[in-house]
């Protein structure tokens, strides 16, 4: 079995200065591992550290313990402990993300967005504009908005470009956060086979999905954050 | 392949950055009597990166700036500019000649206020030639055509080209500015908060207009902004300065959505949210 990325005992805190210093732990002990071709699920109610998780591995986060190793360009790097132009390259070529909210650019167009990890690879434009196109059109986003920025658009044609944005590339790895929560059902269906798609193509991921239907149908593995919950092993 | 066989080839996470920094900084420290203006400062800038320096005002950022482009001189510390072959030198060591040639050249310096940084009674087309007459460009054709490309690459019509910045507006003297100092292709470009002073919806123009050079050219900034939506937007790493030290390094994204330091945590808490 091939194994793209390995947490060993994260931790995380957040220590609130404006609050006097009050500590508010996160997640610990979070171990698990990733492996190529499968999807994996963070399980657990709202508020557990789901999200945190994914952060962290996407080096968004700092942590405050333990490792997480990457398989990156044939060498296994250590993201808790990479240092910040490390972390942008293991981005580019590596671990995608696809956040669960969109943060629209004044005046990019909607193409541009969704190409742009593509491009800042070295994919010329044209090759990296069809191919954003034909996601947007898998994903029943109006030909109108193409050319448009999002930030006017609604949740749901926000997010679906943001979906495009993360599966455009063939990164290894690919996070996702709550990809489907503002789409209908025809286009929650589309995310499934995409991620389907990326799991024949051999990539390791890592979702967060509330809807049932989606997480059954491309789930292989649930992880429940719950059992790393912070204080728990403390206490 | 099984976890404890990944964990022996594990690479340390800071590894063998192949490529070698372009600009390093180490010990900077300027004092204005017993005042301290900025205190050790180090860091380094590579190729193609974009680093913010944030900090409130009066926390030294605009004087590391005008020490690290040598408009100031620095009371200790040192500053190496690797040149395009490779050859890194100290930049307060250089003659005054090869320093005058490399702010000509190789580096640009983007003024928050255009009038600073432009000829306010030349026309347009001039202030964007004078940068390409002093690296030895002679051909009047060659430097209008070039003029006015760069003209459109920031978005300024080409029948502006005749009229002097006087007549510009605040937005379009800052895009005159930008052309003035990348027309002769400079690998560094320090700015000084480059959209201070503008209209939100001209700033937001100019950010765009910003990214897409940086990316197309693939230059090195160094911007100093106290707005950390400009950093966050421009910006791929982030220092943050007070009273005159740095106080958090690292990510913008990270400082940003996981700020340590207190300092920070109150920088980024006071943004105000529309």
């Amino acid at each position: 079995m091939n194994t793209f990325l390995v947490a060993s005992d994260v931790r995380k805190t957040f220590v609130m200065h404006m609050r006097g210093g009050v500590e508010l732990p996160v997640v610990a002990n979070v171990s698990f591992s990733l492996e190529a071709g499968r999807c994996a699920v963070l399980g657990g109610p709202s508020g557990i550290g789901k999200s945190s998780i994914l952060k962290m591995l996407y080096g968004n986060y700092g942590c405050d313990g333990g490792q997480i190793l990457v398989s990156h360009r044939g060498r296994h790097v250590d993201i808790v402990s990479a240092d910040p132009r490390k972390v942008l390259e293991i981005r580019r070529d590596t671990i995608g993300y696809v956040s669960q909210f969109l943060r629209a650019m004044p005046r990019v167009p909607a193409l541009d967005v969704a190409a742009e990890p593509l491009m800042i690879r070295g994919v010329g434009r044209e090759t990296a504009h069809a191919k954003a196109q034909s996601l947007f059109a898998r994903l029943n986003l109006p030909e109108r908005l193409w050319s448009l920025p999002p930030a006017t658009f609604s949740g749901g044609e926000q997010q679906r470009v943001n979906i495009a944005r993360g599966f455009i590339t063939d990164h290894p790895v690919l996070l996702l956060d709550e990809p489907t929560a503002s789409l209908d059902a025809a286009n929650r269906e589309v995310v499934t086979e995409l991620i389907t798609e990326k799991k024949a193509a051999g990539v390791a991921l890592l979702g967060i999905f509330h809807d049932h239907d989606v997480r059954r149908a491309v789930a292989d593995q649930i992880i429940d954050v719950s059992a790393f919950a912070a204080g728990k092993s403390a206490a | 392949m099984s976890t404890a066989e990944l964990m022996e080839t594990v690479q340390p996470g800071v590894d063998d950055q192949a490529e070698a920094a372009l600009l390093k900084v180490e010990g900077l420290t300027r004092v204005y009597g017993d005042r301290i203006g900025c205190a050790d400062v180090s860091f380094s800038v590579w190729p193609g990166e974009v680093l913010a320096i944030v900090g409130e005002s009066g926390s030294g950022k605009t004087t590391l700036l005008n020490c690290i482009s040598s408009r100031l001189t620095p009371t200790c510390g040192t500053v190496h500019y690797r040149s395009g072959d490779g050859v890194s030198s100290d930049i307060f060591k250089m003659s005054e000649a090869n320093r005058r040639r490399l702010m000509r050249t190789d580096w640009g310096f983007v003024h928050q206020n255009p009038i600073d940084g432009l000829r306010m009674t030349v026309s347009a087309g001039a202030n964007v030639g004078e940068r390409l007459m002093a690296v030895g460009d002679r051909h009047y054709g060659n430097i209008r055509q070039t003029a006015i490309e760069w003209l459109g690459r920031v978005e300024i019509d080409a029948d502006r080209i005749d009229d002097q910045p006087r007549a510009f507006s605040g937005g379009m003297r800052q895009r005159l500015q930008i052309a003035r100092n990348l027309v002769t292709g400079p690998r560094l470009v320090f700015m000084d908060e480059p959209t201070g002073g503008l209209d939100v919806s001209v700033q937001a123009r100019l950010l765009d207009l910003l990214r897409g050079l940086v990316s197309d050219l693939g230059l090195a900034v160094i911007v100093v902004t106290h707005d950390l939506a400009v950093a966050r937007l421009l910006s791929d790493r982030m220092i943050v300065m007070k009273q005159g030290r740095v106080i958090e390094a690292g990510l913008t994204d990270r400082l940003l959505d996981d700020p340590r330091a207190p300092y920070t945590q109150l920088l980024v808490s006071s943004i105000l949210q529309v």
